[in-house]
């Protein structure tokens, strides 16, 4: 197992070189001169650009340069935003509890609802209840999930008006945020109606980015639970009288578990990338409205920082997924 | 060489094909509707009632024609602009259709090469094709997507390339699993042995024989690819107003969301259609070219 685990956190170093590699190379592949558009200054001189320049550290040969980045990157600098002049690191950092909070929630809800359709299909394959799941299944996979928050306003922001269109919380309740969760911190707080002003903050958003992964664990799960279904172990528990309640709760649902945890995991990078469309609609003040206010506001530390920390976020959860399923599956790590 | 005089000839591939692709009813409703979309795509602006980009001023915001106030002018209504929304969605298909076609032929090419190469060169250049795909597929797809198209400056053609770039790898890493596989077995070597050079092993001798997989992610991925494209549109990063592209139509859209809701709803129900339509294609795809799944 041990060996496994390093041979796994080998393979991470070139990942994590070439990831750098390209949040180094973003800013030198933009149109026009890097420097100026650093800057962001206008009529430089032929002196005022040497010294910016020097400072930048362009007047370096390039490796010299990516080795100051990576050293840099390795101590938590990421250089500072244009616009707010604060560390890149600590926006992030600041901003991250929000979108964790949104993934987690609507994984959660993915997977509360996911994972009980899949095996209700599979039990039922073939029947109506099946048909029907699956295509539930397949229309929220194919969903722009833009489009699908815009009706869920117009539904229940607009017409119902049981939820707010954007934000995490109303502005009428103020109060430290240790955790930055802001479910705990509204508990915590103990001001009256604050806990459930957040939980209809967070729901709209929550469903909109769950919706895709819902759809693919109740798939995944569905297809799994056939393959394990189709299996002799499982004769072999019918034969010995067991209820179908417990053998597919536990003898089969138990072993197909195995392929749904990691498209679980690997779900996560999709979330990321639909907390950018998720966080745009509803202002929801996360990692991802961040990436495309910056992307807009042509502050390319951020973009470049943003870019870099999220495809590590990401390398570690596949990597923790990767250790997880050697953890359950002995096979995996022979190889 | 096909033997006509025995009773029992085995179908041609393609009559397989359909054979098995016909046994999955949703395949079949998703390739009609998808036929349809085509149809659209290339003959839309002679389908359309109206010029999409003309704006009919005393009829802006006007609802579909059977709310009140809409008539059949505008079967569908018209935007805060008075341009008509029917119009608008039917010549808005070439620009999904083309989004597909054009990111699936440079993924696929790409990919399909990059995955031959990495399957039959030596162990350290598929090394390093491999982590390099493995760096790609870090990011999340949307958000390299989006940073490329800021880099290169936002229109349809760079969210195309950028999209193209982005889903790549997996055809690289499906074709290079494939010809692993197929590397291995006896008709490789036979060829080998008889003397084949390495492009014809590459392109005639295993190429063919790991298509089947390739065909089924084309058709996943054309569907990403439309999506992927709206969400750019959709965040002012893709196609530019006044283009009729659905994303970008939803997003000039936006503020008008409590107030007129016809704008907002048929572009996303259009793409949500073509994109379903191509999954469920997809899924038939798969269950016809999947020997594990055949019951012959």
């Amino acid at each position: 197992m041990l060996n496994y685990v390093l041979r796994r956190l080998l393979t991470f170093v070139p990942t994590f070189i070439g990831v750098t590699l390209i949040s180094f190379g973003f800013i030198r592949v933009l149109p026009g001169d890097p420097i100026i558009v650093m800057a962001g200054e206008r009529g430089l001189t032929a002196e005022r650009y040497a010294e910016l320049e020097a400072q930048f550290g362009f007047d370096r040969p390039i490796y010299v340069q990516f080795w100051e980045y990576l050293t840099g990157v390795l101590q938590g600098d990421l250089g500072n935003s244009f616009v707010t002049k604060k560390p890149v690191w600590d926006e992030f950092f600041a901003l991250f509890p929000a979108t964790l909070e949104l993934s987690l929630c609507a994984m959660v809800f993915a997977v509360v609802i996911g994972l009980p359709a899949g095996v209700i299909a599979a039990v039922n394959r073939g029947k109506f209840y099946d048909r029907a799941l699956m295509s539930t299944a397949l229309i929220g996979y194919s969903m722009p999930i833009f489009w699908w928050a815009l009706l869920l306003i117009i539904v229940f922001s607009g017409n119902l008006q049981w939820t707010p269109v954007s934000g995490r919380i109303d502005l009428i309740y103020y109060f430290p945020d240790p955790t930055g969760f802001m479910l705990i911190d509204s508990l915590a707080s103990g001001q009256k109606g604050a806990f459930a002003s957040a939980v209809r903050h967070l729901v709209l958003p929550t469903i909109v980015l769950g919706t895709i992964p819902l759809a693919v664990i109740a798939r995944q799960t569905r297809s799994a639970m056939l393959e394990v279904l189709g299996e002799d172990y499982i004769r072999t528990a019918r034969a010995k009288g067991l209820g179908s309640g417990r053998i597919n709760g536990v003898h089969a649902l138990r072993n197909a578990l195995i392929p749904v945890i990691t498209v679980i995991g690997l779900s996560v990078g999709t979330l990321l990338a639909g907390a950018i469309l998720t966080e745009t609609i509803f202002s929801w003040p996360g990692i991802g409205k961040w990436m495309v206010d910056s992307i807009f506001r042509r502050d390319y530390p951020v973009v470049q920082g943003g870019l870099l920390l999220i495809a590590v976020a990401v390398m570690i959860v596949n990597l923790t997924v990767d250790m997880l399923y050697g953890v359950i599956n002995p096979k995996i790590r022979k190889r | 060489m096909t033997d006509t005089t025995s009773a029992v000839t085995r179908p041609g591939p393609l009559r397989e094909f359909w054979f098995y692709f016909r046994e999955n009813r949703g395949a079949v409703i998703g390739l009609w509707i998808f036929a349809a979309f085509a149809f659209v795509a290339l003959f839309g602006p002679w389908i359309a009632p109206h010029d999409p980009t003309a704006q009919f001023r005393d009829a802006t915001l006007q609802p579909p024609f059977w709310q009140e106030g809409g008539d059949w002018t505008y079967p569908l209504g018209t935007d805060p602009l008075g341009r008509d929304m029917l119009s608008r969605l039917i010549v808005g298909a070439r620009f999904s259709f083309f989004v597909g076609i054009v990111v699936v032929s440079i993924a696929a090419t790409g990919g399909i090469l990059v995955g031959l190469l990495a399957g039959f060169a030596p162990k350290w250049v598929d090394t390093v094709i491999m982590r390099i795909m493995d760096v790609i597929l870090a990011f999340p797809s949307l958000l390299l997507a989006l940073v490329l198209v800021a880099i290169l400056g936002p229109s349809l053609t760079n969210a195309m390339i950028a999209i193209a770039i982005v889903l790549q790898p997996h055809y690289v890493r499906l074709t290079r699993a494939s010809v692993m596989a197929e590397r291995q077995k006896d008709y490789v070597t036979s060829a080998k042995v008889a003397g084949a050079g390495l492009p014809r092993l590459m392109f005639i001798t295993v190429l063919p024989n790991c298509l089947a997989p390739i065909i089924v992610q084309a058709a996943l991925s054309f569907s990403t690819a439309i999506l992927d494209a709206a969400a750019l549109g959709f965040l002012g990063m893709g196609a530019q107003p006044p283009t009729p592209e659905w994303g970008t139509m939803l997003a000039e859209a936006r503020e008008f969301i409590l107030r007129a809701w016809w704008v907002v709803t048929f572009p996303g129900l259009a793409i949500l259609v073509t994109v379903l339509a191509i999954n469920l294609m997809g899924d038939g795809l798969r269950d016809a070219l999947d020997p594990k799944l055949k019951r012959s």
